[in-house]
């Protein structure tokens, strides 16, 4: 990666030297929106990273929820860039503030350099401050003005999203075809308003109060457009194109939005989606929809998997298959329910009472949401046990622009096994992996299996032989290791040898991986892996481990009594490796790049 | 695998699972045996016939029929046995289990699929007892009744499953006794038969830890077993005083007799399942949608955020 797509970097500013016209050329920016959740901020966003989609730029973006009903602050930040996008961005570059509040509660992340827009309308007029550039906007008034007084205030995030077309020269045909197409659903009142305060916000004269514009480059155009979605509709498109047919949940922020769109996706393919009275029939009915035939999927968040615990300890003692997607929140408890944390592992791969080994995976960015959601219906298949799929709230609501997947190679298109089984069937041998026989499957011995939470012998008999619940414990661990014999190693990114291993799973993949990129600009030898497969976990890593120095895990949860993460813990039982050291955190928002280099500090001083 | 040649009638035989674990003289085996004779008048095919149940001593019942079934964990038989009816209209569905089991750590999901009206039919051995962990105070045990966990006799007022039925939305809900083995026959072949939720609720005593309890049920031990006169719309004299089972606040109105109270149909209405408003909605998607495969149904979605 080169340098210069670090914009996040505090060290570089926005506004250094202006060419002679005046344009700036910009290769990255962050831009942050502060203002209400009403006003309708996270609409610029979304146009934003459209934008970026059909431009061949990256995209990230990173927003602010408040838990209340409706209203309350709300930012939402968006990292645009022609090279390689791994985060949000540690700081903005440029400000946009709609009231007094935003301002004050945000000018912080106003990098040394940047430049803040606010509405002078709402914020008091700002003297300079040094190392910044203020610039004051009547954006209610002059919205207002352009739509014609009747609508109020409403549709001023429209008019400041043609000031940043402006501002950073992007394509004013473009957006507007991107405004068309969203709001043109809405009736040509709303379009036109739409349209007459985003061509206000455009004409209005800012690079002239700014004394200088930017031109943000557009990248090298490869095949097509890119798609630019949240995890959550990547999760669903992943679950729905490995073959899910059939599902069943309850309602819970920040997984919901995974279940509203099964629930309107799934009846065009012929399956359903149930909403149920909670989550213990939710986790249940799914089971009902597996031991049936199908592909099934439940999820929730923190608090619901944890209802769910004793239900998955079923499908995993009757082998039957489930995908489960847990969308982690702060916790414990109702914690922080729109804030991000990784501090479900533990409880994904040991949340159930017995021995009860089942797969777990996590996704690392928002496009990997659809991969892992295909992998998950296969190992569920493959393995007949329930597989845990931990993603989290930042993934579920950011938005990212990646190449859309071969749907060709890749969509699963189900069939109901039912072809009549032989004499020696067996719903459980000893030496081979579960094949159900779903009701309905004629059984050409006329005996007919029974799925048992029970401990069983083969034919699914209960059983209390001592021997038998040892062998049986056996083979449902055994088979889980076999994943793990098949997976590869980790791919390592950055030096193959050196001071310090990085090690994440999950959403931090970013910010650790551009870490690790200004880390190595400042001539460290780092290097990372990142692991999807938490549980079992590939095997051999200790080659990795000791080629470095230090081997640092980098997680969003807490150190716990003894001072390491749950992946950290994880890695020490199995490794024995004191080596092994944790960088945590729960503060309920994803790691800076910042973070992550000055706690390291404290690692390898 | 040869193709099956002339279609053999389904036989109790052929339906005989493992031998029940219940101790001598429990109700539950004339349940058993009521459920057979009904399975062998209706001929279902065998592999359609699935049996679901959660955990007490009826909740065994999967393992006694030969048959597709699921012996789940506790109180959760329904969720599941709704996820079966949902995705599988060719089976034909069937819930087992206790008054533990279902009025109490799944009665929440009795009511949801009362009211969601999902087409299966689901069997109730009330015993007013918790029986499997040896006699603790159910949630249909009577005040006054000494268990091990209400030493001086059991204090809370017990659950109504007839009224709590009712009022859940059942659309047929029926109770019998499991001595009166020709009635509980009939109300079986009406529950199976009736499209919707239908429940049977059986007083089947648990000999050991609440003997005699059903008695008062029972003409052979001295009690009355008061069969509900059913309406038989003949425009006669008589008819005006017979029970109509489309009425709920009648069925209500017996649900609120004094113990042993009436056995019959309580209720039974035709509205529509679950099963079809889903089904009305998958069509009506499918229909515009056409021939898109999912991959095409996926594209579609990718172009639209492009």
């Amino acid at each position: 990666m080169s340098a210069s797509a670090t914009s996040g970097d505090p060290e570089t500013s926005v506004s250094p030297s202006a060419s002679s016209d005046g344009i700036t050329e910009l290769q990255n920016a962050v831009i942050r929106f502060a203002g209400n959740s009403q006003d309708g901020i996270q609409t610029i966003g979304g146009f934003l990273a459209r934008l970026a989609g059909r431009s061949a730029r990256e995209v990230m973006t990173y927003m602010t929820i408040p838990s209340t009903i409706s209203g309350g602050a709300s930012i939402f930040q968006v990292h645009l860039g022609s090279g390689e996008v791994l985060s949000a961005g540690d700081e903005a570059d440029f400000l946009v503030a709609f009231y007094q509040d935003s301002y004050n509660n945000h000018i912080d992340s106003l990098k040394k350099g940047g430049i803040c827009i606010y509405d002078s309308d709402h914020v008091e007029e700002v003297r300079e401050i040094e190392g910044t550039l203020h610039v004051g906007i009547p954006i209610t008034s002059t919205t207002v003005e352009a739509i014609g007084g009747s609508a109020r205030d409403r549709g001023k995030n429209i008019f400041v999203l043609g000031l940043v077309t402006q501002l950073f020269s992007l394509k004013r045909e473009k957006l507007a075809s991107l405004i068309e197409k969203q709001l043109g659903r809405k009736g040509d009142g709303v379009l036109r308003n739409a349209m007459l305060a985003f061509d206000a916000g455009f004409a209005y004269p800012i690079g002239d109060l700014l004394g200088q514009g930017f031109d943000l480059r557009e990248g090298v155009q490869g095949k097509g457009d890119k798609v630019t979605t949240d995890g959550n509709t990547a999760m669903t498109l992943g679950l729905l194109a490995g073959g899910v047919r059939y599902g069943a949940g309850y309602p819970i922020t920040p997984w919901s939005t995974i279940m509203e769109q099964l629930r309107t996706e799934l009846p065009k393919y012929g399956g359903l989606f149930v909403q149920c009275e909670d989550e213990l029939a939710a986790v249940s009915m799914a089971l009902g929809f597996a031991y049936s035939g199908h592909i099934a999927v439940t999820g929730s968040s923190g608090p619901g998997l944890s209802l769910k615990m004793e239900a998955l300890s079923y499908a995993t003692m009757a082998e039957l298959p489930l995908v489960v997607i847990n969308v982690q929140r702060g916790g414990p408890s109702t914690g922080l329910p729109t804030s991000v944390e990784q501090s479900d592992l533990m409880q994904a791969i040991y949340g159930s009472h017995g021995d009860c080994p089942r797969i777990v995976l996590a996704p690392k960015n928002v496009e990997d949401c659809f991969y892992v959601g295909v992998e998950a219906c296969e190992l569920s298949q493959k393995y007949s046990c329930p597989v845990l799929v931990l993603t989290d709230q930042a993934l579920a609501t950011r938005i990212e622009a990646f190449a859309q997947p071969d749907l060709d190679s890749i969509v699963k298109e189900p069939e109901l096994d039912q072809k009549t089984r032989g004499e020696e069937f067996k719903p459980y041998p000893l030496d081979g992996l579960t094949r159900h026989a779903p009701p309905g499957t004629a059984m050409e011995g006329g005996k007919y299996p029974v799925v048992t939470g029970l401990e069983h012998d083969e034919w699914g008999h209960p059983s209390g032989n001592p021997e038998m619940h040892a062998r049986m414990n056996a083979r449902r661990r055994e088979k889980i290791k076999a994943l793990g014999e098949e997976l590869s190693l980790p791919e390592i990114y950055g030096d193959e040898e050196g001071d310090v291993l990085l090690v994440g799973w999950g959403s931090t993949w970013g910010p650790i991986r551009e870490s690790v990129n200004r880390l190595r600009d400042a001539g460290e030898k780092v290097g990372t892996f990142h692991l999807r497969h938490l549980n079992p976990m590939p095997n051999g890593m200790e080659t990795i481990f000791a080629k470095y120095k230090h081997v640092v895990v980098v997680e969003m949860n807490d150190e716990g009594l003894y001072g390491n993460g749950q992946l950290a813990t994880l890695l020490r039982s199995r490794y024995c490796d004191p080596k092994i050291v944790s960088i945590c955190k729960t503060d309920g928002l994803t790691y800076k790049v910042r973070e992550i280099i000055e706690r390291l500090k404290g690692i390898t001083a | 695998m040869s193709a099956p040649a002339e279609p053999k009638k389904l036989t109790k035989k052929d339906l005989t699972g493992d031998h029940p674990t219940w101790c001598p003289g429990c109700g539950d085996f004339a349940v058993l045996a009521a459920f057979f004779k009904v399975l062998e008048k209706l001929q279902f095919p065998h592999e359609k016939i699935c049996t679901i149940a959660g955990i007490g001593c009826s909740s065994r019942f999967p393992y006694f029929v030969n048959g597709h079934g699921v012996h789940f964990i506790h109180g959760r038989a329904l969720p599941l046995a709704t996820g079966v009816s949902l995705s599988r209209p060719d089976l034909n569905v069937f819930a087992f289990g206790g008054d533990g089991d279902g009025y109490s750590i799944g009665g929440n999901h009795l009511d949801h699929a009362a009211r969601k009206n999902v087409n299966l039919t689901y069997v109730v051995m009330d015993n007013f007892v918790y029986g499997l962990t040896k006699k603790q105070t159910s949630p249909t045990s009577p005040e006054g009744f000494k268990s091990k966990t209400d030493p001086t006799g059991a204090i809370d007022q017990p659950i109504n499953p007839m009224k709590k039925l009712v009022y859940g939305g059942a659309s047929f809900v029926a109770r019998t006794h499991a001595t009166q083995v020709k009635h509980m026959m009939q109300v079986f072949e009406r529950a199976i038969l009736h499209p919707g939720f239908s429940v049977v609720e059986v007083l089947s005593e648990c000999v050991v830890f609440y003997p005699g309890i059903f008695d008062d049920g029972n003409p052979r031990k001295g009690g009355e077993f008061d069969v509900i006169d059913e309406k038989q719309w003949d425009d006669s004299e008589e008819d005006k005083s017979r029970h109509d089972v489309s009425d709920e606040n009648a069925a209500y109105q017996l649900a609120t007799l004094r113990y042993p109270g009436k056995f019959g149909v309580f209720y039974e209405t035709d509205r529509p399942t679950k099963n079809q408003l889903e089904q009305q909605w998958i069509d009506a998607s499918k229909e515009k949608v056409g021939e898109a495969t999912a991959a095409d149904l996926i594209a579609s979605r990718f172009a639209s955020m492009k």
